[in-house]
């Protein structure tokens, strides 16, 4: 049986689906019989969940406006010095 | 994640100097740019200067721009690059780089092990779990926050981000689980069940 060290070194390629099958199985077998690990690897698993839930890409309006505003002068800039 | 299939060719009439298809680009990333400028900043002027920063540079040099990665790929990397010197002024003491020596093993211990609820976040107001979120990401050094938000946050892949950031595939490997875990830990206090006994673990 793998060991928790093992376990851990492999978790993220676990969680991404990454590793070769005969690993997976391996992987997979270890936290049926190591509570710990299973834990781990649930609240790792949640912690990628949460964060992909929650981090909005929205960008505030002023920001918006500021940025439009500083790259439509550049453009123009530019158009006069070609 | 798939390039919009209309990219190549705003990017080629961004090329030409079509100022239409520029702002079409900056519309399409400049959330992304600007949350990814957010977490390795952990400031909201810093951030806009990078963002405004990253956009000209694309602008000034899309010339150079291979088409051989995505637009998106390569506008990360300057805003990454451009976000570093914003934190390594902050910071002049300390080096901040991408690909500073990692602590063998430190970083990856596993503090406390303790189930959590099967939705911890009902738990909280999204107001309250912004903020839990976003400091327990912030406490992370910029390594690995910046390896994080690209390959968890915004979805890249691991070839992707080593791309975007300069580093080997097996560097943002290490980089995103050790991210990973010191996340989990960080939000374990919050997030485990009530009731549950913690214990050491390794």
């Amino acid at each position: 049986m793998l060991t928790c060290k093992e376990f851990l070194s492999e978790l993220s390629d676990y969680l991404d689906e990454k590793t070769s099958l005969e690993l997976r199985e391996k992987l997979q077998r270890h936290i049926t019989e190591c509570p710990n690990c299973w834990v781990i690897c649930d609240t790792t698993k949640k912690t990628i969940q949460v964060y992909k839930g929650m981090q909005s890409c929205t960008i505030p309006d002023d920001v918006h406006a500021r940025l439009m505003a500083a790259v439509e002068r550049k453009m123009a800039a530019t158009k006069k010095t070609e | 994640m798939e390039a919009p299939s209309d990219e190549l060719d705003l990017v080629a009439r961004a090329k030409s100097g079509d100022s239409a298809a520029f702002s079409a680009l900056i519309n399409r990333y400049e959330g992304k740019i600007f949350r990814l400028a957010m977490n390795i900043t952990q400031n909201r002027e810093d951030a806009e200067d990078v963002l405004q920063e990253a956009f000209f540079k694309a602008f000034e040099h899309i010339d150079q721009f291979q088409g051989n990665s995505k637009f998106y790929t390569w506008i990360v990397r300057i805003a990454v690059n451009q976000a570093l010197m914003k934190l390594r002024k902050r910071k002049s003491d300390r080096t901040v780089s991408l690909d500073e020596q990692i602590d063998t093993g430190e970083d990856m211990v596993v503090r406390e092990v303790a189930a959590w609820d099967p939705d911890p976040e009902e738990r909280f107001s999204r107001e309250e779990m912004s903020q839990i979120l976003s400091e327990a990401i912030d406490d992370l050094t910029p390594i690995y926050r910046t390896v994080f938000t690209l390959r968890d946050v915004d979805g890249l892949s691991t070839e992707e981000t080593a791309e975007a950031l300069d580093l080997s595939v097996p560097a943002v490997k290490s980089r995103l689980l050790r991210a990973r875990l010191q996340l989990r830990d960080k939000l374990n206090r919050f997030f485990k069940r009530k009731g549950d006994d913690a214990f050491a673990y390794m």
